[in-house]
């Protein structure tokens, strides 16, 4: 069963508490921009097999929106962090390559 | 091939079984083909199958990273049915389930296709009114469903309790000749066809790679080294996004983890399929006796082909109330299986981004009823370029707001 910590109010929550959200860090695309953009921003996800960054909403809990980063293979958590920001934290990024040394942000 | 008949059983009895040949054979590749399917599993079986019936196409191979039917074909629960609410999903379903009816002749394999009934609860007033529609939309389509009282629901599946306190038993959308059939054997049974025609079918190799020239495929790079092709189909339902990477484009396409059990094997106490989309579960018994149960899928992206626990929680407490006489069975086996996901819950029968290179995914939590169907729209699509049945399901549709809207007529149990 899958849990994570909520990194607003601290508190280990398990899937049954939380609301999964897809993907993070969508760039958007609103009115005037082109078919293809607007097309990849709604629909198109790489859908990856191992790291993945992911939105997940505390249900349950303080309600509030958070990140995380998860392995999809394996279902093995990196950990967490607010949705206030549009990249991926250091220590994230520190705490995947700990345990896949050969991965890369793309 | 040596067909198989009752002549056949009582030649092989009189000389100790030891005329059967092997049902398909496992070639080394060869340099090039006209067509590559990646996958075999039932639609990408069926894709080859009818390439070859139908289009005379049999420079065939079909590769397959695990073993053949060993994906989604043998992981699902078996059901078939057409009551769908959109013209293109009717098409395409009814066309796969009137190929199921006599497919056991057509491939000269026993698929053990029952056309017992399938029965979908109404349990709600907005299930009545959408399942009535459902009826009405099916009956314009040619397809044969209607919408049946709870005193019918009863007659057909006496072991439901139509007087839930929290879900009762409504009505019901009741096609007559949904079913089911055996799942292995229909990979195993295309997969004999088309080992017969002269196609190869490569179990144990993996595509690594996609080799294009000037935006065509020209091949694939596997773990058997690099195979070339003019045409490519992608047919790998969960991976179809690792595999639409290595070809170089997006899918709109999210895996996530689907799962189902089954009982301990009891008497026959129902024959019909039942599903009731309002609690997330479905249920019939198979010809060896157990109760085979479905649910809702998880959501999110998943491709450890485990599911949660609290989806078989929610599945069984729900079945438990619709079904008290199953409240005591011990469950024997639970597995997962990894279901692409689309955003309107329909399929993708397409062209891509690259020439030559063609996707059958989408099918989500209900592909195994489309395999024959599929097969047949992929197959016009890759030999034609298009197809009456594929068209409706092209990847262009998400750019251009054509949705097939079924997550709205079909809920989750689809």
């Amino acid at each position: 069963m899958l849990t994570f910590q909520c990194p607003y109010c601290g508190v280990q929550a398990c899937e049954t508490e939380l609301a999964a959200g897809g993907e993070a860090h969508l760039k958007r695309f609103g009115p005037g921009s082109s078919d293809e953009d607007f097309e990849g921003y709604l629909f198109l996800r790489p859908n990856v097999k191992g790291v993945h960054f992911e939105r997940w909403r505390h249900a349950m809990g303080c309600g509030k929106w958070f990140l995380a980063a998860r392995c999809t293979a394996t279902l093995e958590v990196f950990g967490t962090y607010p949705a206030q920001t549009t990249e991926p934290p250091p220590e994230i990024i520190a705490a995947i390559k700990a345990r896949r040394p050969d991965w890369s942000l793309s | 091939m040596r067909r198989y008949s009752a002549f056949a059983i009582a030649r092989e009895a009189m000389r100790h079984h030891l005329g059967w040949e092997r049902a398909w054979k496992s070639p080394t590749p060869k340099a090039q083909y006209d067509v590559i399917i990646v996958g075999a599993g039932g639609h990408g079986l069926a894709t080859a199958y009818y390439l070859g019936k139908n289009h005379g196409i049999r420079n065939v191979a079909v590769i397959e990273k695990g073993w053949l039917g060993g994906g989604n074909t043998g992981r699902n629960t078996t059901i078939i049915r057409s009551n769908y609410l959109q013209d293109p999903s009717a098409a395409i379903y009814e066309k796969a389930r009137s190929l199921y009816e006599t497919l056991s002749q057509d491939l000269n394999y026993n698929v053990m296709f029952s056309p017992r009934g399938v029965m979908m609860l109404a349990q709600t007033e907005h299930e009545i009114r959408g399942y009535q529609r459902t009826a009405h939309a099916n009956a314009l389509q040619g397809v044969a469903t209607e919408f049946i009282s709870p005193r019918r629901v009863k007659e057909l599946c006496p072991i439901i309790n139509i007087d839930g306190p929290r879900y009762p038993v409504l009505g019901a959308l009741w096609q007559p000749r949904g079913g089911t059939a055996r799942h292995d054997a229909v990979a195993w049974g295309y997969a004999r066809a088309c080992s017969d025609m002269g196609m190869d079918i490569i179990q144990q190799t993996e595509v690594t790679g996609v080799k294009r020239e000037g935006g065509r495929v020209v091949g694939v790079e596997t773990t058997k080294g690099y195979i070339g092709c003019s045409k490519l189909g992608i047919v790998v339902a969960g991976h179809s996004g690792v595999m639409a990477e290595r070809a170089g484009f997006r899918l709109p396409i999210e895996s996530v983890a689907l799962q189902a059990l089954v009982s301990e094997p009891i008497k026959p106490i129902m024959d019909v399929v039942v599903m009731a989309n309002t609690v997330h579960g479905y249920m019939s018994q198979s010809d060896k006796g157990e109760m085979v149960i479905g649910g809702g899928a998880d959501n999110y992206n998943n491709y450890t082909q485990r599911g949660s626990f609290q989806h078989v929680e929610e599945t069984v407490r729900a079945l438990i109330e619709t079904f008290p006489i199953i409240s005591r069975l011990k469950m024997l086996r639970w597995w997962g299986g990894i279901v692409d996901m689309t955003g309107d819950r329909s399929p993708i029968i397409s062209k891509t981004p690259v020439d030559g290179v063609f996707v059958n995914c989408g099918w989500g939590t209900g592909g195994f009823k489309a395999i024959p169907g599929s097969g047949w729209a992929m197959a016009e699509l890759m030999a034609k370029g298009h197809s009456p049945l594929a068209d409706a399901f092209s990847l262009g549709r998400f750019r251009e707001g054509r949705f097939i809207d079924e997550s709205v007529a079909a809920g989750v149990a689809h």
